[in-house]
C-alpha cells in the first residue's frame, strides 16, 4: 500500500518536472533534432509495448486471453473506420463482455 | 467542467458589449472545443478511475493520480505495470519515459504563453497533449493563451472528477465481466495510432512489439516497455533524410 503512494507520488513529481523543465530549459537544448525525433518516437515505441505486454505479459510468463484479443481486435476495426478513442473504448469492451458472456 | 466553459463563455460576452476586454474571433469556437474535449476526458477518466481500482489501488490513489499527476497515458503506464505485479522502479521509469513528450511542449508553448517567475510553475501543471494542441493550433498567442487555459483546465476537472466517479463505480462491479479488461490496451492502440503515420512510426511502433514480446519471458513485468524505449532512443539518432523535396527520386 504504502509502496504504490511512494511509487505514485515519485511519478507526479517526476512528471511535473518534465513539464516545468519544458518551460524552463531553453530552446536551444529541446530543439536540438536529434532530441526531438526521439521524444517523438518515444511514446510510439512505448505505447505500442504497453498494448503487447497488456495481451501477453503475466510477468515473465506468456499470456493471453482470446476474449480479450478479440475485443482489441475489434477496437482497431473502430480505429480504422476513424472512430474516436471513446467509441474505441467501448467497442472494445463490449465486444470483450459479450465473447466472454456467450461462449 | 460546465462551471468553467460558463464562465468563459459569460466574460466573453460582457467583454463583447463593453469592449473592456477586446474579444477576438476564435474565443467561442475555442470555448466550444475545450468543452467538448472536457467531456470526452470525463469518459476518459472514469474509464482511468475503473480500470485502477481493478487493478488493486484505492479510490483515494486513483484520484490523487489524476489530480496530481496529470498525464493520462503515463497514469496508464504505471496502473498497468503495478496490476501485472511488476516492480515499482519498472513502473516509474515507463511513466516517466511516457512524460518526456510533455517537456516538448514547453518549446512552442514558452512562445505562446510567456509564463513567468512563479507563474510558471503554476502553468507547468496544465501542460497536457490537449492543451498544448489546441494553444499551437490558434493563429494569434492571445488565442493561444485562451485556448491552453480553457483546455487545461476544463480538461483538469473532467479527467480528475471522471477518475473519482470511476473508481467509485469500479469498486462494486465485476470489471473482468464488463470486458474492463480490455479498455487499456485498446486506449493504448487508440493513442498510439495517429502517431503511426509519423516518419518511422510503423517501423519503431513494429520493432517496439517485437522486443517487448521477447523480453516478456527474460524480464519481469514493465521492463519490456523501458526495453521497447530503447528502441526509441536508438532510432532517434539514426541520420535523418533531407527535409521533403528529396525525398522521392
Amino acid at each position: 500500500m504504502t509502496t504504490i503512494w511512494v511509487t505514485l507520488l515519485a511519478a507526479a513529481l517526476g512528471c511535473y518536472g518534465l513539464k516545468l523543465a519544458g518551460l524552463s530549459l531553453p530552446a536551444s537544448v529541446l530543439n536540438h533534432p536529434r532530441v526531438q525525433r526521439t521524444a517523438g518516437l518515444l511514446p510510439i515505441a512505448m505505447l505500442t509495448a504497453l498494448v503487447v505486454t497488456d495481451l501477453f505479459d503475466a510477468n515473465r510468463r506468456y499470456t493471453a486471453d482470446w476474449h480479450t484479443l478479440a475485443g482489441v481486435a475489434a477496437g482497431a476495426i473502430a480505429l480504422r473506420a476513424g472512430r474516436s478513442l471513446v467509441v474505441v473504448f467501448l467497442v472494445a469492451i463490449t465486444t470483450t463482455a459479450v465473447l466472454r458472456l456467450i461462449v | 467542467m460546465l462551471l468553467v466553459s460558463a464562465t468563459i463563455a459569460r466574460s466573453w460576452r460582457a467583454g463583447a458589449t463593453t469592449t473592456a476586454d477586446e474579444p477576438f474571433p476564435e474565443r467561442t469556437a475555442i470555448t466550444r472545443a475545450a468543452a467538448g474535449i472536457g467531456l470526452y476526458a470525463g469518459v476518459f477518466g472514469i474509464t482511468f478511475g475503473t480500470v485502477s481500482v481493478a487493478s488493486g489501488l484505492t479510490v483515494a490513489q486513483a484520484v490523487a493520480m489524476s489530480a496530481v499527476m496529470y498525464t493520462g497515458a503515463s497514469q496508464f503506464a504505471l496502473v498497468g505495470v503495478l496490476a501485472a505485479g511488476g516492480a515499482p522502479l519498472a513502473g516509474l521509469s515507463a511513466a516517466l519515459l511516457l512524460g518526456v513528450r510533455n517537456a516538448f511542449y514547453g518549446v512552442p508553448l514558452t512562445h505562446i504563453l510567456r509564463p513567468r517567475g512563479l507563474r510558471r510553475l503554476w502553468t507547468a501543471h496544465f501542460v497536457v497533449d490537449e492543451s498544448a494542441a489546441m494553444a499551437v493550433a490558434q493563429p494569434t498567442p492571445r488565442a493561444g493563451r485562451h485556448a491552453f487555459w480553457a483546455t487545461g483546465v476544463t480538461l483538469y476537472t473532467s479527467w480528475t472528477l471522471g477518475s473519482l466517479a470511476g473508481a467509485l463505480i469500479g469498486t462494486g462491479i465485476d470489471t473482468s465481466a464488463l470486458g474492463l479488461d480490455a479498455a487499456a490496451p485498446a486506449i493504448f492502440l487508440a493513442l498510439v495510432w495517429p502517431q503511426l503515420s509519423r516518419d518511422q512510426g510503423p517501423a519503431v511502433a513494429l520493432a517496439a512489439a517485437v522486443v517487448a514480446f521477447g523480453l516478456v519471458p527474460l524480464v519481469p513485468a514493465g521492463a519490456p516497455i523501458i526495453g521497447a524505449a530503447a528502441v526509441a532512443v536508438g532510432a532517434g539518432q539514426l541520420p535523418t533524410r533531407p527535409p521533403r523535396k528529396t525525398e522521392d527520386r
